[in-house]
């Protein structure tokens, strides 16, 4: 376990010692606030849509910051030959595994606390309303999904040799599945055999990430997610990284160290 | 004496297309054996193997065939690196760490108590002179500071043996006189040090013993007052001897 920590800590550090994290970072809060000083037609409503565009914006930002740390780390390591000096050492290449993957997660998951905790202080202010339980449901849920992404994208990394088509890949996955992910069973359906058992293997197959989506329930106040479906997903979202994690050391341990 | 690091009958192949048989053979049954306390060359021209053998040892490549041990344990065990300390022959280090920060991440690895892992990083940082960088970020020193850093992350666990893959590679004088004195200070304290090195000079003058390999074979195994009285000859001499160079075709 000191291991696996030790590891996430320099990934930790890698992260907020890195330039593009900010950049990131200043880019989505100036959207979010230019967003909440505008004035559309003094329609209280509008709130719920300025929130829907925050939230989508901090989803977006996560997203990026998720997929580009986690797909650069095993690869930097190999390219820069960090791995041999670490491996040299009594550190299985199971550790290294869960060791990005704890750090990219806790960086991922700071970074989000930051995003809702600014999202929070702007809506609130506005609003003069603070349904921080609800707020903390969707960050909890958001995080769960990254944890998905994140192990998804560090298999990418160990398969693909390069960061950026790896970035693309699951970029690409990833918004396909919260698109059209939730529709696959209906698209199934109206497909001839074989390619409609094709599809409905693919639905039940592919990790259901838009299960963790619930802005609709932030913006329009629709009160909170049951506790039962929260962790059920928390469940769902432990076991499926748990397999991805399982699937990338499987590679990674008979993968040459050198690329 | 007991044996620290074991070679049995060690075989690596790896698959080359281009090969008629589709493999090449990087080691050919290598036997060797490095005893505590003595400080061990293991020398051969670019390709023989060397590299490859320590890969082995580091568990970086698995063998196709025999074994090797650290401290009698297989080396496909990574317990076996518990007491070892490897530097390799250019720095590969998080750049964006400090000095301190690199051995404090290593002495974690480890399972180094805080305070005495504060301990020897002082001590560690004195040995290879770079306490007053100790705050800088590894991207802003020299390759000689890099070197030396990597020089005490290969020391932080206070190993009962080093492995030193041409440590004074690239080295200015001054650099390589500096890494020559930590080797043989640390031999003084009884540690066993694996080395490879092209420095044959420098080889004759610190190493108890030597290992020539060519082509994946071990050539000659032995003291090096042994070797010299032997062959009447310097050790530069008897390398060229054994790996096959004749001056009068080069020439």
């Amino acid at each position: 376990m000191r291991t696996v920590s030790a590891l996430a800590g320099v990934v930790i550090k890698e992260l907020y010692r890195r330039k593009d994290f900010y950049v990131l970072f200043v880019l989505t809060l100036l959207i979010t606030v230019l967003m909440w000083s505008m004035n559309f037609f003094n329609d209280k409503s509008i709130a719920g849509y300025l929130k829907e565009g925050s939230l989508w914006l901090i989803w977006i930002s996560a997203l990026v910051i998720a997929i580009v740390t986690t797909a650069r780390q095993i690869p930097a390591e190999r390219e820069n030959r960090t791995i041999f000096p670490l491996l040299a050492k009594p550190v299985t290449r199971n550790q290294v595994v869960l060791g990005k993957f704890g750090g990219c997660w806790i960086a991922t998951g700071i970074a989000l606390l930051v995003f809702y905790l600014f999202f929070t202080i702007v809506a609130g202010t506005r609003e003069n309303q603070w349904p921080i339980v609800s707020y903390l449901q969707a960050l909890w849920l958001q995080w769960m999904m990254l944890a998905i992404v994140i192990a998804l994208a560090l298999l990418g990394s160990i398969v693909f040799a390069a960061p950026s088509s790896n970035s693309t890949i699951c970029f690409v996955v990833v918004l396909g599945i919260l698109l059209l992910g939730g529709h696959l069973d209906q698209v199934a359906l109206r497909q001839p055999e074989p390619l409609r058992s094709v599809v409905y293997a693919l639905y039940f197959l592919m990790p259901h990430l838009e299960w963790y989506d619930v802005r609709q329930f932030v913006f329009f106040e629709q009160g909170l997610v049951p506790w039962t479906a929260c962790a059920l997903a928390t469940l769902y979202a432990a076991l499926y990284s748990a397999m991805l994690l399982l699937a990338t050391w499987l590679v990674f341990r008979r993968k040459a160290l050198n690329l | 004496m007991h044996a620290i690091v074991e070679l049995r009958n060690l075989r690596v192949e790896y698959r080359a297309p281009s090969a008629p048989d589709g493999k090449k053979v990087a080691v050919k049954d290598l036997n060797l054996q490095v005893r505590a306390g003595e400080v061990f060359g293991f020398l051969g021209p670019n390709g023989a193997g060397k590299t490859t053998t320590m890969n082995v040892l580091l568990g970086f490549v698995n063998a196709t065939s025999g074994d090797a041990f650290l401290f009698d344990v297989n080396v496909r065990e990574p317990i076996a690196r518990q007491r070892i300390g490897y530097l390799p022959e250019l720095t590969y280090y998080y750049k964006f760490l400090t000095a301190e920060e690199i051995l404090r991440f290593y002495a974690k690895i480890f399972g180094i108590q805080r305070t005495v892992a504060e301990q020897r990083i002082d001590k560690l940082l004195k040995l290879v002179e770079l306490e007053s960088a100790r705050k800088r970020p590894l991207k802003t020193y020299s390759k000689g500071m890099q070197q030396r850093v990597g020089l005490a992350q290969a020391l932080i666990n206070d190993p009962d043996l080093l492995i030193l893959d041409e440590p004074t590679s690239g080295l200015d004088p001054l650099g390589r006189m500096k890494v020559r004195s930590i080797i043989q200070r640390l031999k003084n304290e009884g540690k066993t040090v694996f080395f490879s090195s092209h420095e044959l000079g420098e080889v004759e003058t610190i190493c108890d013993r030597v290992a020539i390999i060519n082509q994946g074979e071990l050539k000659v195994e032995g003291s090096v007052a042994e070797l010299v009285a032997k062959h009447q000859a310097n050790l530069e001499q008897i390398f060229l001897n054994f790996i096959g160079y004749q001056p009068e075709l080069a020439a």
